[in-house]
């Protein structure tokens, strides 16, 4: 039988970043997939980014990641959103082709060291007690790893929907897993059933673009990992809008008796944030309109993604609303939309490390989780990789806080929350909003990433340099003065917008909000900065005030973060707690004091007491 | 609530009691020492002093400790304000505390510090979890007694308003690619301003006390002559009336305070409650009614000697639905026992003042006064804080510079209410998103 360190299953966004983790530091790893050509598929929409998940993209990035840079070499229109609304909410979006997208993808993972990719689809997990120990493919190869990462999507007993039709199916015409949703059915992992969607693709040459609006992408072009750069680009195109009308709205009120979602076929809970158009015209019946983006889903394929009308209507209801739109007239339906739903298991059943309390040494990552987005996946794919790596290892688990990353906030969120619908990343979801921005993801994980092995030495290098820069420059900053009596106060107030009474260092007159780095420094004597530099320090001044009360809550808070709570308690005999709070936490199994404090239905009271018999060690229970 | 704050409470069990004691404990101490005590102190001495407010105005005089962790009842630094005990003057000292930087702290929590800090061996600490369990009780009760349905309602419509703003805030940054402009479209710092004048209005009359209520409402009620006033009479009698008048009590069909056991009882009088064409009465009458609705407890009294009559049924069917204690009078009379009877009823003699005793305990029994822990005035408090530390998010956010500063004030000014009105989490937020906007491509 064959041993590895680390086994991944499944090679979507999740298992590609897992494994490719694992492998880059150092455990010999291998990513089992049903299908090589399959790699990195976007199976949705053809993007990567957007607000909250670029923020995601870029942590993926700072830990040696693959997704940023796969994107620059995949991109074909990028765009920086929410530009002028702050720092911490600008998100990087990019366009990109599938194909090229794939490829990046692919050779990052056939040329990546300690990796091993083998074509077979798995059916069992091979498991000592409660541990995994390998797993057992299609053919009955047995394989043994120490820990395995599970990363099998919307594969999971995925049933597909279009009108009142459906079939078993895993993602975008690949087969579903079954025997291993069954098989992990019997392992008694708490299971759930969700659903999305997808819109029906057109052929590019059946548009007719001259009514259409053109979205071009930014210029100059963002750049999405920190260690990227335009020059990785291929060709730009930009995305075209067009919109739903009443006639439209019409065809689909008409088609709603055969749509499986309003006859109650589908029994899954959908996304509210991504609903479909039928949803979209029914719950908001007095818009007369909707926004469609038609999305090029790559340089050398004439299909197109029209985001914003994913659909389970009857096919020939689809055709019809898609012909009523401007532009769409005469446009070809290449592949129906439709919707699908999936298996999940409650994340609830996860620590924070991704790995299952149920089965040590086994690890979700991805859909198979309650989330959706391929970075949300690929977030969770290299946090399950390293833990699984670490665990590989007998090393402590790593998993960054609310504070630290998006992915903090988003394992903190499933594995406290639970999910009701499928979970995708906002901003809104993270209380320290402020300090995690994609400017400073590399900030804030490179150095753990590095410590971790997850980061290779070129990655490091460009990091410690970037960071010294910034040191050196916020320094130069604070020792430079600025004399209203020797320096020009014409000068001064053309930065300034107005004069200074007494001396200021250059730093604090970048901490208003009116003064900009570039015609500051004018004042002073010029240095050598690079862009990404200046604009730290710039962000750095202009938050500093608002980052430290943060940090000061962050503070409070890590002392309960930092306080273990055993597995093994059962909380029935813990004295004090209320009927409903035991059975919360002995649903729960809580790894933290902080993470007990974040569950629904625990009190400070309910705090207090855990804390009492924490220092106790539960002993006397 | 984490170690690093500093925490105070009023330590002296609430009701009747010659001294009262204020503590706060935490690294804050020394430096909210010199705000409170009119004169330096030293460690470990009991020192004769003057507390003062923020004017160097005498709240109270009395007796200062200052105790240096580790060597102090929580292991932090600790000062002791032992000075009279009325309840209205120690909420004042905690209220100077609180202004000074510390908050009020969680039930139990001096203890639970006292034992995580080592003071506390083993075996006492098997009894901590029981304290903690209690006081948190006693506490969410006297929270639900303090909030009024008035004040309630009108924290409840600013935090409507504020979920408004908020969600059309983190819509706009969160969902850019919608076609509208959540902001431009609805006159954000419009709306702010009438959340900042909702709130400081909700604030002032917190503070002044006339939105919540503080202190127990009963309601006397029987025929005439069964020694309603006596029964007042002889139960204010012997104890001091209330002679503080706090703020906000003072409602028509209020005629009379009493204090048992140190408690303020407002007591609610049905005297005005009879048909009447006169339109000033029937105000009156409206009021009384509103007043009677929102009491603990009714006592009903009737005489010993004939018992619960149909005329009683009647008048007890006309009152709200509120727990009743009934109290027959005139015992010495009918020369009935006296006390609590195996019936439920309580046998008195307002006139001989046999039997009070026992109507007085079966009182706090029933009000659940023995409760320990916090009383109503800690709750409002809470309140207070909450609202003031919402006042000064909503004001930062009314000079903040860019949507996403603005947004985090208003997410704080939000995390302040939420300790009145309970969680609100950032899934609910985007659940308003959603089911406001039509959002998603």
């Amino acid at each position: 039988m064959q041993n590895f360190d680390v086994i991944v299953v499944g090679g979507g966004h999740a298992g590609t970043e897992a494994a490719l983790a694992s492998a880059r530091m150092g455990r010999k790893t291998l990513l089992l997939t049903h299908n090589i050509e399959t790699l990195g598929q976007m199976s949705c929409n053809p993007a990567i980014g957007g607000i909250g998940k670029g923020h995601l993209v870029r942590e993926i990035d700072a830990l040696g990641g693959a997704m940023a840079l796969a994107a620059d070499e995949a991109g074909i229109q990028f765009r920086t959103l929410n530009a002028s609304k702050g720092y911490a909410v600008r998100a990087t979006r990019a366009q990109a082709d599938r194909m090229l997208y794939r490829q990046a993808i692919r050779s990052r993972v056939e040329s990546q060291p300690n990796l091993w990719l083998f074509q077979q689809a798995v059916d069992d997990l091979i498991l000592e007690g409660d541990r995994v120990a390998g797993v057992v493919t299609q053919l009955g190869i047995r394989i043994s790893g120490k820990a395995v990462v599970l990363t099998a999507g919307t594969f999971l007993s995925g049933l597909i929907h279009v009108g009142l039709k459906n079939y078993q199916a895993g993602r975008a015409g690949d087969p579903p897993s079954i025997s291993l949703a069954a098989r992990l059915r019997e392992l008694a992992l708490p299971v759930g059933r969700l659903k999305t969607g997808t819109p029906p693709r057109i052929h590019g040459a059946s548009i007719d673009y001259s009514e259409l609006a053109m979205q071009p992408g930014d210029d100059p072009v963002p750049v999405f990992s920190f260690v990227g750069s335009a020059d990785l680009h291929p060709r730009q195109v930009p995305c075209w809008i067009t919109h739903t009308n009443e006639k439209t709205h019409e065809i689909i009120r008409g088609g709603l008796d055969r749509s499986p979602m309003f006859t109650g076929v589908i029994e899954g809970v959908g996304p509210r944030y991504c609903p479909s158009i039928e949803d979209k015209v029914t719950r908001f019946a007095e818009r007369t309109s909707h926004q469609i983006f038609l999305e090029p889903e790559g340089l050398n394929t004439h299909e197109v993604y029209p985001n914003g009308i994913s659909t389970s209507l009857p096919y020939d209801v689809q055709v019809e609303l898609i012909h009523s739109m401007k532009g769409l007239e005469n446009a070809h339906v290449t592949r129906p939309g439709y919707a699908i739903e999936y298996d999940y298991f409650d994340p609830t059943g996860l620590k924070s490390s991704l790995e299952t309390k149920a089965i040590a040494n086994l690890y979700f990552a991805g859909q198979i989780n309650g989330t959706t987005g391929y970075e949300e996946a690929a977030a969770q794919g290299i946090l399950a990789g390293i833990n699984a790596a670490l665990r590989s290892e007998d090393k402590e688990a790593w998993s960054p806080k609310r504070n630290q990353a998006y992915i903090g906030v988003m394992v903190d969120d499933l594995v406290t929350k639970g999910v009701t619908e499928p979970y995708r990343m906002f901003t809104s979801r993270a209380e320290f909003r402020l300090t995690l921005r994609e400017d400073n993801a590399d900030l804030r994980l490179t150095e753990t990433g590095r410590e971790l092995g997850a980061v290779d030495d070129a990655r490091w290098r460009a990091f410690c340099e970037k960071r010294e820069a910034i040191e050196r420059e916020s320094s130069r900053l604070k020792s430079t003065w600025v004399n209203p009596k020797l320096a020009s106060q014409e000068h001064i107030e053309k930065v300034l917008g107005k004069s200074i009474e007494r001396e200021y260092s250059l730093y604090e007159l970048l901490r208003r909000p009116d003064v900009n780095y570039e015609a500051l420094v004018a004042l002073g004597e010029r240095a050598e900065v690079a862009p990404e530099v200046a604009s730290q320090v710039e962000i750095q001044a202009k938050y500093g005030g608002y980052i430290e009360r943060q940090e000061l809550e962050i503070a409070r808070r890590m002392e309960y973060e930092a306080l273990r709570l055993p597995m093994d308690v059962d909380y029935a005999q813990v004295k004090g707690l209320s009927a409903e709070t035991w059975q919360i936490l002995n649903r729960h199994k809580p790894e933290t004091i902080g993470q007990a404090s974040r569950l629904s239905g625990i009190t400070p009271a309910a705090v207090s007491l855990l804390l009492v018999h924490q220092k106790r060690g539960f002993s006397a229970a | 609530m984490p170690s690093g704050d500093t925490i105070a409470a009023i330590a002296t069990p609430p009701g009747k009691g010659g001294v009262g004691v204020v503590r706060i404990s935490g690294p804050g101490v020394r430096q909210m020492m010199p705000g409170l005590l009119a004169r330096p102190i030293d460690p470990r001495q009991a020192t004769l002093c003057r507390f003062h407010d923020e004017k160097g105005r005498v709240i109270d005089f009395g007796l200062a400790l200052f105790f240096e962790g580790p060597r102090s009842f929580t292991g932090e630094d600790v000062l002791e304000l032992q000075g009279h005990g009325g309840q209205v003057v120690l909420g004042m000292v905690l209220s100077r505390c609180l202004e000074l930087g510390a908050s009020i702290a969680e039930p139990g929590e001096f203890t639970r510090r006292a034992f995580l800090n080592d003071k506390i061996d083993l075996a006492q600490a098997e009894s901590v979890a029981d304290l903690i369990d209690a006081a948190t009780q006693g506490a969410a009760r006297s929270a639900i007694r303090s909030l009024s349905g008035e004040f309630s309602r009108r924290v409840h419509e600013l935090v409507d308003g504020l979920i408004e703003l908020r969600m059309l805030v983190e819509a706009t940054l969160d969902f850019p690619e919608e076609e509208i402009d959540f902001l431009e479209a609805t006159d954000a710092y419009k709306k702010l301003e009438g959340i900042l004048d909702r709130l400081e209005s909700v604030l002032e009359s917190a503070r002044q006390g006339s939105l919540l209520r503080s202190g127990i409402h009963v309601v006397f009620a029987g025929q005439p002559n069964v020694g309603k006033s006596s029964l007042l009479n002889r139960l204010s009698g012997e104890e001091v009336a209330i002679v503080t008048d706090i703020p906000g009590t003072t409602r028509d069909a209020i005629r009379q305070f009493l204090e048992v056991e140190g408690f303020p009882i407002h007591v609610v009088d049905t005297a005005g409650l009879r048909q009447s064409e006169d339109p000033v009465e029937r105000i009156g009458m409206a009021r009384t009614r509103e007043a009677i609705e929102k009491s603990d407890l009714i006592l009903y009294i009737a005489d010993s000697a004939k018992g619960i009559d149909e005329e009683d049924r009647k008048i007890l069917e006309s009152l709200p639905d509120l727990p009743v204690q009934i109290v027959l009078n005139k015992a010495d009379l009918s020369n009935s026992a006296f006390g609590l009877l195996e019936t439920g009823e309580v046998s008195i003699s307002a006139k001989t003042g046999e039997g009070v005793d026992a109507l007085k305990k079966r009182l706090l029994d029933l009000l659940s006064l023995h409760e320990p822990g916090e009383n109503q005035f800690i709750a409002r408090q809470r309140h207070v804080s909450a609202l003031r530390e919402a006042k000064e998010a909503i004001e930062c956010a009314g000079t903040s510079a860019g949507v996403e500063i603005f947004a985090e004030d208003l997410r704080r000014a939000q995390v302040s209410l939420s300790r009145i009105t309970g969680e609100f989490s950032p899934d609910d937020l985007l659940g308003e998103i959603f089911s406001r906007f039509c959002i998603g491509k």
